[in-house]
């Protein structure tokens, strides 16, 4: 492809869960191709240390597990970014205690789980799709990426909580997309198995050398955001700029 | 008539034209003709009441945003303020505790947020003020201190999701604009099915009522807005067709006639300008529409400043028939009452090929 479509200046983006691994790598990304990102994580310190050291990124503190939250968050994030033309559901949960047999797993457990992976998502979606429709109509965008696994769709013994979650949100996605609220786009992603904590929390003995790095499918989901952005008239709207 | 007392979508919907009715809310699709463009406001709201002390007295203090100085959400420092003492919004604004004195250089203590008084505005309880701190301390002092701003014919506390449209976007306005609760997401695509184009404005909704006539008289302050070059564009083409203007809430049809632009010939004549702006004008009986057809809003009393823009639509016979069939059948006014679908008469219309003043009312 060429140099344009990683171009995108002036695209307003948002990232959950963006302190480490590939929501990071995502902030990382957006910002170097010219893109403003607003992310949100629960980790105070790590906010403000992610919002220091990379430009044109502005941090705000929350859990999108939290229903309470989530107006707080959007309207700090879109206050401070003016719009969004790009929200990316990166944060996710592995549930309070993983690797359990679903015989074992507590409600509780699944529903923490759902909270972060599926909830979460919903809620942030409709609060910010004003927002987001006003971008597809100014044809700036308006796409929702969410962040998947194939443990959404591979029925891994252990990972129930977590794929079943994960499930959701991808389904959940899927017919977003077929409803295309205001013009509004979804996908569903599933990034490969990466070197990040949350890999390293549910298998331990992974070999490393073996696992992507975050940085690598970061590059390859904006890849693809892109080549699907400027499909739809956006780059070209928002930036002017080359 | 009543006021809505719990945070409801519209019920019903009274329509003003050749032929005056009421309908049930869900009806508001069926009045659309294809090729009508219906412009809707995209501000969510902003919790601007702020809870605190004001340190010099000692004394409980209520902040209520009533206008940022900036344009540009961005920048969320500079504010004109209206002032409230010991009490909430449970006891009407009318009858609530005098402010503590303030004297320019005092200062508030509002949650995590701190705030100077830079003057008096030409009255003891409005004030303009600025928070310390950087712009990121500022939203974060406001999205969790702030709380929406709420009257006392909804007694209930609101949560910010209770007072945001479904289309809210920036968060600047400081009340929300109430027309937008006509709207969910499947009456958006009905109208997208029935061939009828949704473009959007930005108008930063300013406070509506203190409880004091002489600041109520001062209201609508001037209000920022943005319109978007599609939503330009939009208008423009539906002028040269020959297709309505639909305004969804009296902020869209302030900020459209704001915005006319005085430069346009033949069709496109009553077309607007995109970009930032800021809307002074007073619509009402003396102010001529250039722009908006229909204007969709709320059940509004008369004397009020919303009911006067109802005026430039409507000669007073029809609105006085109007407003006593509404108050007949027990409308409910306020922001999560009943809705109005007003439409421009032809003869309080201008004649788009006279010249016409840039502004035919400063504030």
């Amino acid at each position: 492809m060429s140099t344009t479509h990683k171009n995108l200046h002036g695209l307003r983006a948002i990232v959950t869960g963006a302190t480490a691994g590939l929501g990071l790598a995502l902030v990382e990304e957006l910002t170097r191709r010219g893109g403003t990102v607003g992310f949100v994580a629960r980790d105070a310190e790590r906010v403000r240390a992610v919002a220091a050291r990379v430009p044109r990124a502005v941090g705000v503190v929350g859990d999108v597990a939290i229903k309470t939250d989530i107006h707080p968050i959007t309207t700090q994030l879109i206050g401070r970014l003016g719009g969004v033309d790009l929200l990316i559901h990166n944060a996710s949960s592995l549930g309070p205690s993983h690797l359990k047999l679903l015989a074992d797993t507590e409600c509780e457990e699944l529903e923490e789980a759902l909270a972060t992976n599926v909830l979460g998502p919903h809620r942030l979606t409709r609060a910010l799709l004003g927002a987001l429709a006003s971008s597809a109509r100014e044809g700036r965008g308006g796409v929702v990426l969410s962040i998947s696994s194939d443990a959404a769709v591979s029925p891994y013994p252990t990972w129930g909580a977590y794929g079943a979650s994960k499930a959701a949100l991808h389904h959940a996605t899927r017919i977003w997309d077929e409803e295309r609220p205001g013009g509004v786009r979804f996908l569903s992603r599933d990034p490969g198995d990466m070197d990040t904590a949350l890999h390293a929390i549910a298998v331990p003995d992974a070999d490393r050398s073996t696992l992507k790095r975050p940085e690598t499918s970061a590059r390859e989901l904006i890849d693809e955001l892109s080549i699907f952005l400027h499909a739809s008239g956006t780059v070209q709207a928002i930036g002017g700029a080359q | 008539m009543i006021a809505a007392s719990s945070p409801t979508r519209p019920r019903r919907l009274f329509v003003i034209a050749d032929h005056q009715r009421s309908l049930a809310a869900s009806a508001f699709t069926e009045l659309f003709r294809e090729g009508d463009v219906l412009v809707i406001n995209d501000a969510a709201t902003l919790p601007a009441s702020l809870m605190g002390t004001h340190l010099r007295s000692g004394e409980p203090i209520e902040v209520r945003l009533a206008r940022c100085h900036a344009a540009d959400p961005r920048e969320p420092f500079g504010w004109d303020a209206i002032l409230f003492g010991a009490g909430d919004h449970r006891t009407s604004t009318e009858r609530r505790a005098s402010p503590p004195a303030v004297l320019a250089g005092d200062v508030l203590s509002l949650g995590p947020l701190r705030a100077c008084i830079e003057s008096l505005e030409k009255h003891q309880r409005m004030v303009a003020l600025r928070f310390e701190g950087a712009a990121a301390k500022v939203w974060e002092g406001l999205s969790r201190h702030g709380r929406p701003i709420q009257y006392a014919h909804v007694p209930q506390p609101l949560a910010l999701w209770d007072v945001q449209t479904v289309i809210a976007g920036p968060p600047v306005a400081l009340e929300p604009p109430s027309a937008g609760f006509l709207l969910d997401w499947a009456t958006l695509g009905a109208l997208d099915s029935r061939g009828v184009e949704i473009v959007s404005l930005t108008h930063a909704a300013g406070l509506s009522s203190t409880g004091d006539p002489t600041l109520d008289a001062r209201f609508p302050l001037p209000e920022a807005y943005t319109i978007p070059a599609s939503t330009a564009l939009a208008v423009r083409r539906a002028r040269i067709r020959g297709a309505r203007i639909i305004a969804l809430g009296t902020t869209v049809a302030r900020a459209l006639e704001s915005a006319r632009d005085t430069t346009l010939d033949g069709k496109a004549k009553g077309g607007v300008r995109a970009g930032k702006g800021i809307a002074t004008l007073r619509l009402g009986p003396h102010h001529p529409l250039s722009v908006v057809d229909v204007l969709v809003t709320g059940v509004h009393e008369r004397g009020t400043s919303h009911h006067e823009l109802m005026r430039a639509f409507v000669d007073d016979g029809a609105l006085e028939a109007a407003t006593s069939a509404m108050e007949a059948a027990h409308y409910q006014q306020h922001e999560f009452g009943d809705a109005v679908w007003l439409e421009a008469r032809p003869h309080v219309r201008v004649e788009r090929d006279l010249p016409q003043p840039r502004r035919a009312t400063g504030k």
